[in-house]
């Protein structure tokens, strides 16, 4: 079976790469990219370790071939932090200490980050709802709602700060 | 788990994919949202030579009022459906439904087109597509037919869908003013099918049933259209009684396959009371 040139945007950069029909998202990220922030976990859809952004939702990249990604703008968790800042979600999991093993951590911050976009002032009931695409087996989810709700409220005083120069 | 090999196809219109359809016969399978289809193939329960991948025909997606009739894109997301105001509006059951299906991730690639294609009996829309009397658009090489989708499921992973057929939309009538809706879905967790699941679409007249539509899913080789508890309602007042006896209609009617959401006693038992709790809600929505 043939190899298909595939290009994309992941986290701001063009690429293109030569890939299998076969070859999934996930390991193309991680395998061709050096990506390995999007984590393998059940690989069934069910769990959103893989979680990555595709033009402007949400998708688990453990079911879908990199293929059908040609043209698509892609953000994964390395995409997240600008300039050695942390982005909100992220500041929010670690002020909150919205992890333990940290395995679901990268699904986790790039849903967060959609979701919070898509949902800037969610009530808890909706963050729940909104992060049921996700697993942890650690913490229990009580400090994972508490970081996103920390970084819904910094995105919304970001958001009405003065732009300076 | 990596997927077996295959030639990858992206048409850009519904006559081309019927086209690479009928070139490649069996050989091929339609690649829609995938999510039901990448798992089979990394299982190598599936092995196509040739996916088809449906995902960039524009034609196959949105949701459009009609000469009265509300066409559904068969590549319309279960998030399409969840956040349509026209849907809310005509058809709200539908969005009700499609909270309970798969989560927030899965509903961006999951389509109503391949959820109700794949004949899975564990699916949500075939017993909702029952229960709303709605219309499967296929398209083949000679053009285009239709299929109620009563007649449309035959068994586990089996249609009325021919080897060369694609499904365009899917038509359903509008609501009615008072039209009563539910779908009541017991299920483990989010994500999980059904362990037994009900439809229920319902019209008074004064107190008397004037319409009602029964759709079971997950508890037989197929999604089931509940005819017999339907016929006990028809014209008559909903009481307690009334309700037990719909609720033994149902169960009877009921071939469950056991698995690890429950054995087939409890899941007819379920499926009961699901109708139950659907009609309940139904009633409720008709004041």
């Amino acid at each position: 079976m043939s190899k298909k040139i595939v290009s994309m945007k992941i986290n701001g950069k063009k690429v293109e790469e030569a890939v299998e029909s076969r070859t999934l998202l996930v390991h193309f990220l991680r395998e061709k990219m050096n990506l390995t922030g999007a984590h393998i976990g059940c690989e069934t859809s069910h769990c959103g370790a893989c979680t990555v952004d595709i033009d402007g939702e949400s998708v688990k990249s453990c079911t879908c071939f990199a293929v059908q990604c040609e043209g698509s703008d892609i953000v994964t968790v390395e995409g997240l932090a600008q300039g050695g800042v942390l982005h909100a979600v992220q500041e929010g999991f670690y002020k909150e200490h919205g992890l333990q093993c940290g395995f679901c951590t990268p699904g986790m911050l790039t849903r967060a980050y959609r979701f919070l976009q898509d949902n800037p002032n969610p009530t808890e009931e909706e963050i729940r709802v909104g992060m049921s695409g996700n697993l942890c087996r650690c913490t229990g989810y009580q400090n994972i709602i508490k970081a996103v709700q920390y970084a819904a409220k910094k995105l919304r005083e970001d958001a009405q700060k003065p732009v300076t120069a | 788990m990596i997927p077996p090999s295959f030639d990858y196809h992206c048409p850009t219109s519904v006559s081309e994919a019927v086209a690479l359809l009928s070139k490649f016969g069996g050989e091929a399978k339609i690649l829609a949202g995938g999510h039901s289809l990448l798992p089979m193939m990394k299982l190598r329960f599936a092995e196509p030579a040739n996916l088809i991948d449906i995902n960039k025909i524009p034609e196959l997606r949105g949701i459009k009022d009609e000469g009265g009739l509300i066409k559904i894109g068969a590549m319309t997301t279960e998030n399409q459906i969840l956040f349509s105001d026209l849907l809310q509006k005509k058809i709200p059951l539908l969005p009700e439904a499609a909270k309970l299906i798969a989560d927030p991730q899965v509903r961006n690639r999951g389509t109503i087109g391949g959820d109700i294609a794949h004949g899975d009996p564990a699916n949500d829309h075939p017993a909702i597509a029952m229960a709303l009397d709605a219309t499967f658009v296929l398209q083949g090489p000679n053009g285009q037919r239709k299929v109620k989708a009563v007649d449309f499921f035959h068994g586990t992973y089996m249609t009325d869908m021919a080897e060369d057929e694609i499904m365009v939309s899917i038509e359903i009538a509008p609501f009615a003013p008072k039209t009563g809706y539910a779908y009541h879905k017991l299920k483990r967790k989010t994500g999980d099918w059904a362990t037994a699941a009900a439809a229920i679409v319902l019209q008074l007249s004064g107190n008397k049933v004037a319409h009602i539509a029964i759709g079971l899913t997950n508890v037989a080789p197929t999604a089931l259209r509940a005819t017999e508890a339907e016929q006990l309602m028809m014209g008559n007042e909903i009481t307690p009684a009334l309700i037990d006896k719909v609720a033994e209609s149902v169960r009877s009617i009921c071939d469950p396959a056991e698995d690890l959401r429950g054995d087939a006693e409890y899941k007819t038992a379920m499926a009961g009371e699901m109708t139950r709790r659907a009609i309940a809600a139904a009633v409720a929505h008709c004041q």
